[in-house]
């Protein structure tokens, strides 16, 4: 029973953050918002009794991304409304294009047929213990090749940001 | 307080419906807004929605390659995060903006 409720509860909150996001003016105030949806989200994770990525999402996200975000907000004083809106006809197309995707998703999704819940749940499956073990022993190829991805897009992230002496000459 | 046994509570076509949501939330930002930066919170919206999924198929099933997944989609978000936010600096560096609707040297 509270189980239930805790969803509903997470599942709003979720919803109202990332409708606040996109809705807020301030992009700083967007940043805020979906600092929100991910802690509600690292909730979800945590009912659906997947604790370590209950923590890595917490550490990841609102650690590390969203400080990235906040860190480039204030770079380029973008801390009050500046943004022009749309015309209106955009933004009703928007709206209307995003309500036939998910229009399309529901109905598609009533129509599957889930195979039926094993009734013996694992409980540990989402503990450091057992997730390390597939980790490094299934997925351990993959495991080395983000480890490769990571340090190409630090690579990439700095030279893309390093200022270009052939343009700060120029402008 | 029983929290161990979810799917008793929660069906999991509520879970379908929720990541639906909130995908479509993240498509709705991307459509709506002409900041970059809060395109690219609506992206991360539509990551996370489709991560949810993936978790909750993974205790659904009682496997732990969902999560594993999830993971590695995480480690992949960073990256994009950090390549994509210094191409904004750059952009921003050029252009004194980062409007995407001033980006159209690319359209006729």
């Amino acid at each position: 029973m509270i189980t239930t409720y805790l969803f509903l509860f997470l599942s709003a909150l979720a919803l109202f953050c990332g409708l606040m996001t996109i809705f807020s003016r301030n992009p700083i105030h967007s940043v805020i918002y979906l600092i929100g949806c991910f802690f509600s989200r690292a909730g979800h994770y945590l009912l659906l009794n997947a604790q370590f990525l209950a923590v890595v999402h917490i550490i990841v996200y609102a650690g590390a991304i969203m400080v990235l975000f906040l860190f480039t907000l204030m770079l380029m004083n973008l801390n009050e409304e500046t943004e022009k809106h749309k015309p209106a006809i955009a933004r009703l197309a928007a709206v209307i294009a995003s309500g036939l995707l998910l229009l399309v998703l529901v109905a598609s999704l009533k129509q599957t047929v889930l195979p039926a819940a094993p009734e013996f749940q694992d409980k540990s499956i989402g503990l450091i213990k057992n997730l390390g073990k597939v980790l490094l022993d299934q997925y351990l190829f993959p495991f080395e090749f983000a480890s490769i991805l990571l340090l190409s897009a630090m690579i990439g992230a700095v030279l893309l940001a390093k200022k270009d002496p052939i343009n700060s000459t120029r402008s | 307080m029983n929290l161990l046994n979810i799917f008793q509570a929660v069906p999991m076509p509520y879970y379908l419906i929720l990541s639906a949501l909130l995908f479509s939330t993240g498509v709705l930002g991307v459509l709506l807004r002409r900041n970059a930066i809060i395109m690219f919170m609506s992206i991360e919206l539509m990551l996370n929605s489709v991560n949810l999924l993936l978790v909750a198929f993974s205790t659904y099933h009682n496997d732990p390659g969902g999560q594993v997944f999830v993971f590695f989609i995480m480690a992949v978000a960073a990256a994009e995060v950090a390549v994509g936010l210094a191409i904004l600096v750059t952009i921003y560096r050029n252009l004194q903006s980062v409007d995407i609707d001033e980006l159209k040297s690319l359209k006729w």
